[in-house]
């Protein structure tokens, strides 16, 4: 059964505010995703336990951290964290630093060996060297392995690729996908960048303004007209999973299945059966009422329902609209097309998708 | 060239002092200059004026308090007094306690910029790795923090030996008990003795030198270390 980790915090300063109220599955990544000042690091910290809000309830499994009168310091919690930048401790070398908690914990909890940690993270020519003779790579594996070496019960990680370059945080990635898939150990992972996202999400938690904004499986609460503020323009549209069905080598395509609808993409190297996850902004996809039988270039158009229209903002040219595919997929029009569609909930409507970008394996044991 | 015979007693004691005074303030100072450094409190300005009291005040304003302090009808000396049976002016003990107030900020203040600058985040990790904030601070505040230490115990060592004012006010000049080189000193040149005298000042001169060459020298050479 898996652990459920429940959240209850309530902070009320005068620049500040956070009221949350969540309960997740310790399970697989779960991504807090928000703009910058939504409370994402705040909330992290109040699960590490490096801050207390003044009003709160935590819990993993059968263990409060947090009630009126419990509060268990950071140190007794067992969770680990990796932040942003790697905090090494500068002073030891590398083996030293991933000993640092492993000595910590008492035999009896150590899940996680310095061998095996060492080989899924390939920290094996690092370990005699010093924290400044590595690159930020290199010393962001080095934390995240620092951190796994307590056999922490959760992995809490604060934007851990925000410093590196796109090299390195593609270097990273993966390493973050075998924890996972290695070491079971649940992850709660704090981002503002879809394209993490769209790699390691299981769960998703979105917050603007310190509120749970939704929450839940990503194909489920990423396509919702309330979050546009939240996830921004250019970021804002559907997550969906989809199985590679076939090849077309005539034309060069790939044919995925997706909810008993076709799509089309670009040809790729994964064989039939594997399943990808796509993100279809929401701008890509435009709407008819009519099938487009032979008189449309594009390729991709999905059977779907008007599921809910966006608030219409009196000054906004456009307006996001829920569809309901199988699975919600997010379409942003102008309010002048709205009003000519005359699309009201229920409608049945093709979503004409333009463009959409994929992400490979996600597949997990 | 015959050197003339000098009573090394002074010497040895001067160093027995600055020695155990810096022992005992580094553990008094370590918390103090921690405080400083982390606290939001308002008190925090007050506390580190009057850490820095010793300073700017004339030794004999603070050899004058504190031989009424620490004298058989002081604060301190009385109840001492009352245990003992001799009261702390005039004593070995009551010299160790005038130069841990009157060094107190030379030992403080290098600890104070050295926690600033490490900073809370290596204790947040090493916490967030399952380490007490006691181990925490042993196993790695005080190492990255160690030209702060370097600094402090050089500093505290060489202005307690050379201290002189309120060595005289609290301590008297107690051959063998609590005449110091700076005293002796003095003393050789108030009977004329000069050859004596310039052997002691040389020496002084030179040691305190070498120290603080030491401290800058090794401190150049440290690596600051940034997490």
């Amino acid at each position: 059964m898996t652990d459920l980790l429940s959240a209850k915090l309530k902070i009320d300063y005068p620049e500040f505010n956070l009221d949350i109220d969540l309960n997740l599955p310790a399970k697989g990544v779960t991504v807090v995703f928000g703009p910058s000042g939504s409370g994402k690091t705040t909330l992290l910290r109040c699960l590490s336990g490096l801050e207390r809000a003044p009003t709160g309830y935590l819990k993993l499994a059968d263990q409060v951290w947090q009630d009126e009168e419990t509060f268990i310091p950071i140190d007794k919690r067992k969770v680990g964290m990796v932040f942003q930048e790697s905090r090494l401790f500068p002073h030891l070398n590398i083996q030293a630093n991933l000993l640092y908690g492993y000595q910590r914990t008492q035999p009896a909890d150590r899940n996680l060996h310095l061998d095996e940690v060492v080989q899924v993270l390939g920290l094996a020519p690092l370990l005699k060297r010093y924290p400044d003779k590595l690159s930020g790579g290199e010393r962001q594996r080095v934390a995240i392995g620092r951190a796994l070496l307590t056999s922490p019960k959760l992995l809490l990680m604060d934007e851990p690729l925000a410093s590196l370059d796109i090299q390195r945080k593609a270097e990273i990635i993966p390493f973050i996908k075998k924890i996972e898939d290695e070491f079971k150990t649940p992850i709660i992972y704090v981002t503002h960048s879809m394209n993490e996202v769209l790699q390691l999400v299981d769960t998703m938690v979105i917050l603007n303004s310190g509120k749970v904004v939704n929450c839940g499986p990503v194909e489920e609460v990423f396509s919702d007209v309330r979050l546009r503020d939240a996830v921004g323009d250019e970021q804002l549209g559907a997550v969906l999973e989809a199985v590679v069905s076939g090849h077309d080598e005539e034309f060069g395509l790939t044919r995925l299945d997706f909810m008993g609808q076709t799509l089309n993409v670009p040809q790729q190297n994964i064989s039939v059966g594997q399943r990808l996850r796509v993100h279809i902004h929401s701008k890509d996809v435009s709407l008819s009422t009519a099938p487009p039988e032979g008189t449309t270039s594009v390729l991709n158009i999905l059977r779907a329902k008007v599921a809910k229209i966006g608030t219409l903002e009196p000054k906004g040219y456009s307006v996001d609209i829920e569809l309901d595919a199988g699975r919600p997929i997010l379409s942003t029009i102008t309010r002048k097309s709205l009003s000519n569609l005359n699309l009201k909930p229920g409608q049945p409507v093709f979503a004409h998708i333009k463009a959409m970008k994929m992400v490979h394996e996600i597949d997990k044991i | 060239m015959d050197l003339p015979l000098i009573d090394l007693e002074p010497v040895w004691i001067s160093l027995q002092l600055a020695g155990i005074t810096v022992a005992i303030l580094l553990v008094f100072a370590t918390p103090v200059a921690w405080w400083l450094a982390h606290t939001r409190s308002r008190i925090r300005v007050v506390v580190e004026a009057v850490v820095a009291l010793p300073l700017v005040l004339p030794p004999t304003v603070l050899g004058f308090y504190l031989l009424i302090l620490l004298g058989p009808h002081g604060w301190v000396g009385g109840p001492v007094q009352a245990i003992t049976g001799s009261p702390l002016s005039f004593s070995f003990a009551g010299l160790v306690f005038a130069s841990i107030l009157y060094s107190m900020p030379f030992v403080v203040q290098p600890l104070h910029s050295a926690f600033e600058s490490v900073g809370k985040i290596p204790m947040e990790t090493a916490q967030s790795l399952g380490a007490s904030r006691l181990d925490a601070f042993f196993t790695v505040i005080s190492p990255l923090a160690r030209r702060g230490y370097l600094t402090a115990i050089v500093l505290g060592f060489a202005h307690t030996l050379g201290e002189f004012g309120v060595v005289l006010m609290v301590g008297g000049n107690i051959p063998g008990k609590t005449k110091v080189i700076s005293i002796e000193i003095y003393d050789r040149v108030e009977v004329l003795e000069y050859a004596q005298a310039h052997i002691l000042s040389a020496g002084l001169l030179i040691f305190s030198f070498l120290v603080l060459l030491m401290v800058y020298t090794v401190n150049r050479r440290l690596p600051v270390q940034v997490t």
